[in-house]
């Protein structure tokens, strides 16, 4: 017997198929050719990172006061100068970042759950499907602004007693931005559920008589999987932007409890005197959600088998 | 199509009744007083009057039962009754829906402040689509040249940065640093001449802009895709065969149709351009209705948000059912029979 493995010859222009080809590598494949979505996805994960670790290598309190050090520019001990009170800005932006992204993280995920539930679903059960997409229209039909703002200044206070400041106004924010975020998703993934619950395997499936919960989890969900991620990269950007609305709005975080959001509306009133304290925590909530959106394109093309066989 | 549009009228209906119900629910079951921030040397017993004569008296469902005869009969008819002049019935006797914080009628208010945001919504509006539209056209019909991937780039740019930023950024460079407009935007300011109207249009610069580009830039990927689809089409070819100038054919034809699915969408965008200007109003200090509902929430005065609620979600609804209209009459291919 005499193993005869060809292995892949290395620079030979024209790569052999032997190696195996999985669904991820193709993916993968595709994604890199999306000049947009790989430099994004590179600002990403440098931001992701930055947040992650940069308190630990930036060790400056952020709530730390050094009033005679107050309103400065950039300098070496301060890279994006301090605050009114002599905070440094650059250990208040990573600490707000912190915060914003967990929150939109949790959010999206919050919301992912939910639009996937209802979506496959109504998808699946027939019987159901029209009464769920009347709720995913009404809740389309709802002023969601205006409703997540009353539905904050109701329920701050209470949560607060309950949960201590910081986390009862995350859970609260996190659940508003959640529970009003989902419609898109459920959308998208009844479509996906109706085209691939009449396909031949989920019927071989259903022949042998497999309950209906492990067909949509082993066979439906597997399948309408693209679109979800999809939808889950821009959900973070969403909740991203919306829970810095609410911040600059006055309706989110304390200001004791830096998000950028939060960081931007403390820094409106110092324009004149600091212009750079706005620029810092915007530029943030820029640049992560033109990361993430660009991300999303990408990851858009090289989840469609249409584009993805050019 | 009458058929079509009475069907969805019938839909719109329940639709607002369970959003009013939602947005009166919520505000109710919530946990705060109204009294609350009133001093706490008040007796009980006067407490008690305070809530009966703010109506907090009376059981949940009469309540909401009142305040929908209230919104969608009363209400309307005092506007009706103000703009016409003509008396209908017993108006000294019809009750108002007052704000708890000014005691005046809540329509008053709403009436008060609607000018303002109609005249920066709608301008901001206008000038997003006008800025949208040809840069749509030309970056499909050269796509993947330099322009288009400028185009795309700064559209992308565009509605990833949140208009509160934009906003701060106008502020420090046209107001702080150059002095070219104001950054807040003066209400009482009566336009009687050319320096005044002059004044008007140098603080509606700035709001305008950060909206317009905010728009703009949703509209004009909009534009090209709806493009691109037309742009491969037969009638394209069959245009071009019978030897019609290309600005003919790319200007009437395939524009007129590319801006079908455009309508739509533009009326589908107008309450959500309300909503985002909440925003802007908050940055630019103009008073307008977003401004009126922050300052509602912020004093918890709960008869005005529900109501300024309760119009978004009206607003909202009516758009729905203006763009589902619209796409029915502009495009003869979609027959909902």
């Amino acid at each position: 017997m005499t193993d005869t493995v060809l292995k892949p010859r290395e620079g030979s222009a024209a790569p052999l198929q032997t190696r195996q080809r999985t669904l991820a590598s193709d993916v993968w494949r595709q994604f890199r050719q999306h000049r947009g979505g790989v430099i994004g996805a590179c600002i990403f994960i440098a931001i992701v990172l930055m947040v992650i670790f940069g308190p630990y290598l930036h060790d400056i309190d952020p709530k730390a006061l050094d009033v005679r050090a107050k309103n400065q520019g950039p300098s070496f001990a301060h890279p994006m100068g301090t605050d009114n009170l002599g905070r440094d800005m650059f250990a208040q932006v990573l600490a707000g970042g912190r915060t914003s992204l967990s929150v939109g993280v949790t959010a999206m995920i919050l919301s992912l759950c939910l639009g996937t539930t209802v979506g496959v679903i109504a998808g699946y059960v027939r019987k159901l499907d029209g009464w769920l997409m009347r709720l995913t229209d009404l809740f389309l039909a709802l002023p969601l602004l205006p409703l997540l703002l009353v539905i904050i200044m109701l329920f701050r206070d209470t949560l607060r007693k309950a949960f201590g400041p910081e986390t009862g106004i995350f859970f609260l924010i996190v659940f508003v931005i959640g529970i009003t975020s989902w419609m898109q998703t459920a959308r998208i993934v009844r479509g996906a559920v109706l085209s691939v619950k009449e396909q031949e395997f989920v019927l071989a499936a259903k022949s042998i008589g497999t309950p209906g919960r492990r067909i949509i989890l082993r066979h439906i969900l597997p399948n309408v999987l693209s679109p979800i991620m999809v939808s889950a990269t821009l959900g973070i950007a969403t909740a991203i932007i919306t829970e810095s609305a609410l911040s600059f709005l006055g309706l989110g975080f304390p200001s004791d409890f830096p998000t950028w959001g939060r960081l931007l509306y403390d820094g409106v009133n110092f324009l004149t005197i600091n212009p750079s304290r706005v620029i810092w925590p915007g530029l943030a909530i820029s640049l992560t959600v033109l990361s993430i959106n660009y991300m999303g394109d990408g990851l858009r093309d090289a989840l469609d088998p249409r584009i993805r066989g050019r | 199509m009458l058929n079509y549009t009475l069907r969805r009228l019938m839909f719109a209906v329940p639709t607002l009744l369970i959003i009013s119900f939602i947005i009166f629910a919520l505000l109710d079951l919530a946990p705060n007083d109204p009294t609350g921030n009133l001093p706490l040397t008040i007796p009980p017993e006067v407490r008690a009057q305070i809530r009966e004569s703010l109506g907090l008296g009376q059981p949940f469902h009469i309540r909401y039962l009142k305040w929908l005869e209230q919104f969608f009969v009363n209400e309307p008819l005092n506007v009706l009754e103000k703009m016409t002049g003509i008396e209908i019935g017993n108006s000294a006797e019809r009750l108002r829906i007052r704000s708890w914080a000014t005691r005046s009628p809540v329509v008053d208010l709403i009436v008060e402040r609607m000018p303002q945001t109609l005249l920066v919504v709608g301008m901001s509006y206008l000038v997003g689509v006008l800025i949208a539209v040809p840069i749509g056209v030309i970056s499909a019909y050269r796509q993947y040249s330099l322009f288009d991937q400028i185009g795309t780039f700064v559209s992308m740019v565009g509605f990833s940065v949140p208009t509160f930023f934009t906003g701060v950024v106008l502020i420090v460079i046209f107001s702080a640093n150059l002095g070219w407009f104001p950054s807040i935007y003066d209400t009482t300011l009566r336009v009687t001449d050319w320096s005044s109207f002059w004044a008007q249009v140098r603080q509606m610069v700035l709001p305008v802009t950060v909206l317009a580009l905010y728009n703009a830039a949703q509209l004009s990927r909009f534009v090209r895709a709806s493009m691109l689809d037309n742009l491969n089409q037969d009638y394209v070819r069959t245009a071009r065969a019978k030897g019609m100038r290309e600005r003919v054919v790319l200007l009437v034809h395939v524009l007129r149709n590319s801006l079908i699915p455009v309508v739509t969408v533009i009326a589908l965008g107008v309450p959500t351009i309300f909503s985002g200007a909440i925003i802007t109003e908050q940055i630019f200090r103009v008073n307008g209705l977003g401004q009126l509902l922050i300052t509602a929430i912020q004093g918890a005065d709960i008869p005005l948000v529900q109501t300024l609620t309760f119009i978004f979600a009206v607003l909202i609804v009516t758009f729905n059912l203006i763009a589902d209209i619209l796409y029915g009459i502009l495009d003869p291919r979609i027959r909902y029979d």
